[in-house]
């Protein structure tokens, strides 16, 4: 929370109380405020939260652990599979959501330690191309797993997924209270809004714990970590497994909430906007993470919206269209931060577990 | 057996244009511990490129013979990749020498997307035919296997090409200076080389090669697009590692090598597994071999130990 506030410009430093009501108000009214400009922007709104939450795994491995993973949509991919499959006419399986989402959160985490086991000894930009094999071989599965045994329905993907159901509660169904009806979009939202905050405060924790710590030890130099007696194994395989909790949850999330899922959804492409977050944000931080997952779920969106009818106006056709722009975007953002402000747009500080020690020795 | 040795024959043909896109991984690694994610991405250029300029020739001058037209349309794809690929290294990775580690790899993937995008916005989201200018009738040298000439022509080129490059590092006092910089950036520049320079220079060359497999690929299958680069490019760098990164005959052979694994069980993977996997996994491979050689052996085929390098 403390970053966060540090992050908002002028304001931040000089009033962080205000600042921190402004931004709870916020977040709490945001879909009123997007409401206001059409549904598309409160759906908008809640896959925002979806991408704060893999922002947030990813940010775990990469920018904690300092492994580089660029098949983490494929931990995505088995939540919302794993959805698919236990609460679904696919197989006629309808299970309630405390099932399935654990379900899917613990297949992610083993599907981490799988891909992490035969990685261990891999650094840097090796890791990153076999991890990026990795989701390719899992995207290739879900492609062509309709046959002999049809398993993920191929490329047409699985249909009329259940909604969440919160015991007896149905997300997916406006809430009636009296004469006032509250659209579901605004229930997702908040849903998803508790485990955002839910897996904030989780990761802050960690951050500061005894895991916390050897990862950062670990990132910073891995020998000297080993040194000091931190099993460097256990900590990547923890890092690749917790990481993928995140995404097999949000995956878990994202069935529910979209209704249907295909291999489409799960590409490179989307593991990339995923890293573009995290280093838009800021590695190693959960305030960049968070900034980050907004700025760039929310740009694209901005972007079609005044880039469409400007370039309707200027040449009379649609000459980029808006998925055009949001790789443009995407890749533009990678390259230019990375050249201008390689820390992000939420530097991470140094982290001690005792800051106080440190500031007697200096 | 003959479905054997026509996979023999098509995996040598894939392999050969492996080998040259895996030349400018393995050159650059060597040079900067870098990988150039984007270099599959100057091979799509190079096709596209060249498929241009094929549609301008047949526009302009149809009566041109077949081989001119494809001769000229390498020769206009191979300096335009060339510049692509010192404007890369000039703009983008020679300042972030310095950086941590991540960088240059995070900037190389924005490339590649970047590259891709605008690849979208010139030449649109449709596969384009690319025209085929050698024959490709089939000839039977061995009665059931076929070879065509155009696949004749990509085996062969890439041979010259391949061996002109060896040439290169190996006897020329240019080729020299590249060895002296891969070896030591600080040592070759006090032994008065130009590393700025050289490093450039082996962007260009990598693109240049990368160009002439693009045009190759695109006569191969017959077909270009803007995605075109990724899987091959992946692909060339899982030979390059295959072989020994960092090590050209190595990049050479893991691309063969690796083109064969990929069109041998292409074909027998049905069979093998009892009808539960089929071709359309073949790209699995790649990807499946990378992890058995990164975990087991890191060097390579010919390389020396590299995968802590970081």
């Amino acid at each position: 929370m403390n970053e966060l506030i540090e992050a908002v410009p002028y304001l931040g430093k000089r009033n962080p109380r205000l600042t921190k009501w402004l931004i709870i108000i916020l977040a709490l009214v945001a879909p009123l405020i997007a409401a206001y400009f059409g549904r598309s922007w409160m759906r908008i709104l809640d896959f925002a939260l979806l991408y704060m939450m893999l922002a947030l795994g990813l940010n775990l491995v990469v920018g904690f652990a300092g492994l580089l993973d660029l098949g983490y949509i494929a931990f995505y991919a088995v939540g919302a599979y794993t959805w698919a499959f236990l609460a679904s006419p696919h197989f006629g399986v309808h299970m309630p959501f405390w099932i399935v989402l654990p379900l899917g959160a613990a297949f992610a985490a083993l599907a981490g330690i799988i891909l992490g086991f035969p990685v261990l000894r891999l650094r840097g930009d090796y890791l990153a191309i076999v991890t990026l094999g990795f989701g390719e071989i899992v995207r290739i599965f879900m492609n062509n797993l309709n046959h002999p045994v049809n398993i993920t329905n191929g490329p047409q993907g699985i249909n009329a997924l259940d909604s969440l159901n919160l015991f007896g509660w149905n997300l997916s169904q406006s809430l009636t209270i009296g004469d006032f009806k509250i659209h579901y979009l605004y229930l997702y939202y908040y849903f998803f809004l508790l485990c955002v905050i839910g897996s904030i405060v989780f990761i802050k924790r960690l951050q500061i714990s005894r895991v916390g710590r050897a990862w950062a030890a670990m990132r910073d130099d891995e020998l000297a970590a080993k040194a000091i007696g931190i099993n460097v194994r256990n900590m990547k395989l923890l890092a690749f497994s917790l990481g993928a909790t995140f995404g097999g949850v949000a995956g878990g999330l994202f069935g529910s909430f979209q209704g249907f899922v295909s291999p489409e959804s799960f590409s490179l492409m989307e593991s990339i906007a995923v890293l573009t977050m995290v280093v838009f944000g800021g590695m190693g931080n959960i305030a960049g993470a968070i900034v980050g997952a907004l700025a760039l779920t929310a740009l694209p969106e901005i972007l079609r919206n005044i880039a469409l009818p400007v370039q309707e106006a200027l040449f009379g056709t649609v000459i980029l269209d808006p998925e055009v722009l949001r790789m443009l975007l995407l890749s533009l953002a990678m390259i230019l931060m990375m050249l201008l402000r390689p820390a992000g747009l939420v530097p991470a500080h140094a982290r001690y577990s005792r800051p106080e020690l440190l500031k007697g020795g200096a | 057996m003959e479905t054997l040795l026509q996979q023999i024959v098509n995996g040598l043909v894939v392999g050969s244009v492996y080998a040259l896109v895996a030349l400018g991984y393995t050159m650059v690694y060597g040079i900067l511990g870098l990988i150039n994610f984007a270099h599959g991405e100057v091979v799509m250029i190079g096709a596209l490129t060249a498929l241009q300029t094929l549609l301008i020739l047949m526009g302009v001058a149809p009566d041109m013979a077949p081989l001119l037209k494809l001769a000229i349309a390498v020769l206009v794809a191979m300096p335009v990749c060339m510049i692509l690929g010192f404007l890369m290294e000039r703009l983008a990775y020679r300042r972030l020498r310095g950086a941590p580690r991540l960088a240059p790899l995070i900037t190389a993937i924005g490339m590649s997307f970047l590259l891709q995008t605008l690849a979208m916005i010139i030449w649109g989201r449709n596969y384009h035919t690319f025209p085929q200018l050698i024959s490709t009738a089939p000839m039977q040298p061995i009665p059931g296997v076929f070879v065509t000439p155009v696949q004749v022509a990509i085996v062969i080129v890439s041979a010259l090409v391949m061996a002109g490059l060896i040439l290169l590092v190996t006897k020329t006092r240019l080729g020299r200076a590249m060895r002296a910089t891969a070896e030591n950036h600080r040592v070759a520049a006090l032994m008065g080389v130009d590393t700025n320079a050289i490093i450039a220079l082996t962007f260009v060359i990598g693109a240049g090669l990368a160009a002439v497999a693009g045009v190759m690929f695109a006569s191969n299958y017959g077909i270009a697009h803007y995605a075109m680069g990724f899987m091959p490019g992946l692909k060339a760098f899982t030979a390059a590692v295959l072989g020994g990164i960092g090590n050209l005959g190595g990049a050479m052979l893991g691309g063969i090598v690796l083109g064969l694994v990929e069109a041998v069980g292409a074909g027998y993977i049905e069979t093998m597994t009892f009808g539960f996997l089929n071709s359309s996994y073949q790209d699995i491979f790649a990807f499946v071999i990378l992890g058995i050689v990164l975990i087991f052996r890191p060097t390579g085929l010919l390389g020396e130990r590299v995968s802590d390098r970081a």
